[in-house]
């Protein structure tokens, strides 16, 4: 079994088979693999034994539940109202800037994703991102550059946490 | 500055939750139809949005003959500009177990789930650990309740209750006919109590102190506190519990930074509210709320007269456009088509007499649209393009 088959059948012994396990299971996926691939939506569907055009159907409806490659740090930054009054614009060309990439994309490397998403519920300490799970708020240019400086040692060092 | 405000500050939601053990324990050993008129008397109404009674909702699910039924709390809070919910899990956790657990004693469910939006990942351990404890101490009084955290993964409209159920059934997060109710039937077509993480705060408040205690705050129809999460052009962002019923002049006094233009009360898919019309806008349920009920309460935006409100209709439809769902054409189409229409207006495609058909589109949205996301476009949309046409032009 490659590795995707073997995450697959251990989240469907984790959560169960039934359909009602259906997301945490495509969530415990992009958890370990920060992507669905192809083989692991069909793997799901065999594990759970329902079409796989059910579980596509399901994925591709979750902004959250990625279906293209991603890198390993995933960039979410807020575009909703608040945060752009309060200086997004800035703070989104300052990590363009710093990492040669644009709204959809991944470094080269396989590093950094940079998204942008909705109301983080931090509105109240605006400009807001979220660097995979962990939320981070104030932003400034300086703060976003001091941030992904420490992901890149972080990362160089082959930090374990891949979350 | 501070000296001659007229909000009622409280502070009930925050207050600390040491003695959950005594009210669960009190209030499991009351027999469900007295928790039910307690609640009822209250006049607690949902703190999500629609604002339904609260006590009603949870006699409605206790009348229903069944012997799964669930208790669901929605944390999903997506609405833009509403932090209020993140807060209750992270600092008051208990109460909101213990007003579920209470709850399925009421109804009689004995399993309870809380379905906690993707970007509050990052709580999850917390409200674990207080999940376990919870759940320990259920055991030693003989109370059969569980509670488990659903996770969501980043869709507004799974706020909403019925897509909501699809979702932890597996599904496309996409919104239900209704009736049936999910009183009657919600997640796997079983009698459902889903209350929002503030509701269930209250509910907690009304089972430690009895009903008059929250009755007496707040004016009619709007009885109790409420949380409002206060953003945008302001000196003090943050949370603040006030009493329901406050005027919106007493509030822009209080949070505004002396050049407010509006108020965007209930977040995008609320009202904007502009400076003329403060004075005769109080906040609160039945119409009093400068029309009708809210998708999710307390999110207040303030923008001062820097800000054009030609973007801050773009932002909010951009919004409106990512997150339907889709399911149906008046809010797929109609949310994509007011956004181009505002954008040729703007750029001078279109005559200003765009703007009507425009206002006539999001008319029919609010009344041919499944669910409440393509229903509440029409009340940001004409609120703005109303009071501030000619931003929409110039
Ligand atoms: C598009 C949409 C999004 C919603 N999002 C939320 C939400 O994030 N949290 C919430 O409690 N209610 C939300 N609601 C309201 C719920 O459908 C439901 O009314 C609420 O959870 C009931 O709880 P309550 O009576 O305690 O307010 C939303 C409704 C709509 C139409
Ligand atoms: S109104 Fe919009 S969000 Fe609601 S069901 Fe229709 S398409 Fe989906
Ligand atoms: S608008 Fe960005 S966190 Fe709410």
């Amino acid at each position: 079994m490659n590795t995707s088959a073997t995450l697959v059948k251990n989240l469907a012994d984790q959560y169960g088979r039934s359909r009602n396990n259906l997301l945490p299971i495509l969530q415990g996926v992009v958890e370990q693999e920060k992507y669905l691939s192809e083989s692991s939506m069909i793997e799901i569907a065999r594990e759970l034994d329902i079409p796989a055009s059910e579980v596509y159907g399901t994925a591709t409806f979750y902004s959250f539940l990625e279906h293209k490659k991603m890198g390993r740090y995933i960039i979410r930054i807020c575009k909703t109202i608040t945060c752009s009054m309060k200086g997004k614009n800035q703070v989104l060309l300052a990590i363009q800037d710093m990492l040669k990439i644009d709204v959809g994309e991944t470094t080269p490397d396989g590093t950094f994703s940079l998204l942008q998403t909705n109301c983080l519920g931090f509105c109240h300490k605006a400009p807001t991102m979220l660097i995979n799970n962990d939320v981070y708020t104030d932003l400034t240019p300086e703060k976003v550059r001091g941030i992904l400086s420490q992901y890149l040692t972080k990362n160089k060092e082959g930090g374990q946490d891949g979350n | 500055m501070e000296t001659n405000y007229q909000l009622k500050r409280a502070d009930f939601i925050f207050k600390n939750e040491n003695d959950w053990k005594e009210v669960l324990k009190k209030n499991i050993n009351r027999p469900p139809h007295e928790l039910i008129n307690e609640l009822i008397s209250s006049e607690l109404k949902g703190r999500g949005g629609a604002g339904f009674p609260t006590g009603l909702k949870w006699k409605l699910s206790a009348e229903v003959k069944s012997d799964i039924k669930y208790v669901i709390c929605n944390a999903d809070e997506g609405e833009p500009g509403t932090f209020k919910d993140r807060e209750i899990l992270s600092l008051v956790p208990f109460k909101v177990l213990t007003a579920m657990a209470i709850c399925g004693h009421v109804v009689g469910a004995k399993e309870g789930y809380i379905y906690l939006r993707g970007e509050y990942f990052f709580l999850k351990p917390e409200l674990n650990k207080a999940i376990s404890e919870f759940e320990h101490y259920c055991k030693e009084i003989n109370l059969d309740f569980t509670i488990r955290i659903f996770m969501g993964s980043g869709a507004y409209i799974c706020g909403e209750e019925t897509a909501l159920f699809e979702s932890m059934e597996g599904k496309r997060g996409e919104p239900r006919n209704k009736p049936p109710y999910p009183a009657i039937s919600g997640y796997m077509n079983k009698p459902t109590v889903i209350n929002n993480v503030e509701t269930l705060a209250h509910a907690y408040t009304i089972f430690t102190y009895g009903a008059k205690r929250f009755y007496d705050l707040g004016v009619q129809y709007s009885r109790g506190t409420k949380l409002f999460s206060v953003s945008g052009d302001t000196p003090k962002p943050g949370i603040y519990e006030l009493e329901l019923g406050m005027s919106l002049t007493d509030f822009v006094n209080d949070f505004g930074d002396g050049d407010t233009k509006a108020v965007q009360v209930g977040g995008a898919s609320g009202f904007l509210v502009p400076r003329k019309r403060f004075a005769e806008t109080t906040i609160g349920y039945e119409g009093k709320l400068i029309g009708i009920s809210l998708p999710t309460g307390g999110s207040m935006m303030l923008f001062n007269s820097s800000r054009s409100m030609f973007n801050v209709l773009d932002n909010y439809l951009e919004f409106f456009r990512e997150e339907s769902c889709g399911q149906c054409t008046p809010c797929r189409v109609g949310c994509q088509q007011l956004l181009k229409g505002i954008k040729a207006v703007k750029t001078g495609e279109k005559n200003a007499q765009h703007l009507d058909k425009l206002l006539r589109l999001a008319e029919t949205m609010q009344f041919t649209a499944k669910c409440g996301l393509g229903q509440s476009v029409a009340n940001s949309f004409s609120s703005i393009v109303e009071n501030f046409r000619e931003e929409m032009i110039y």
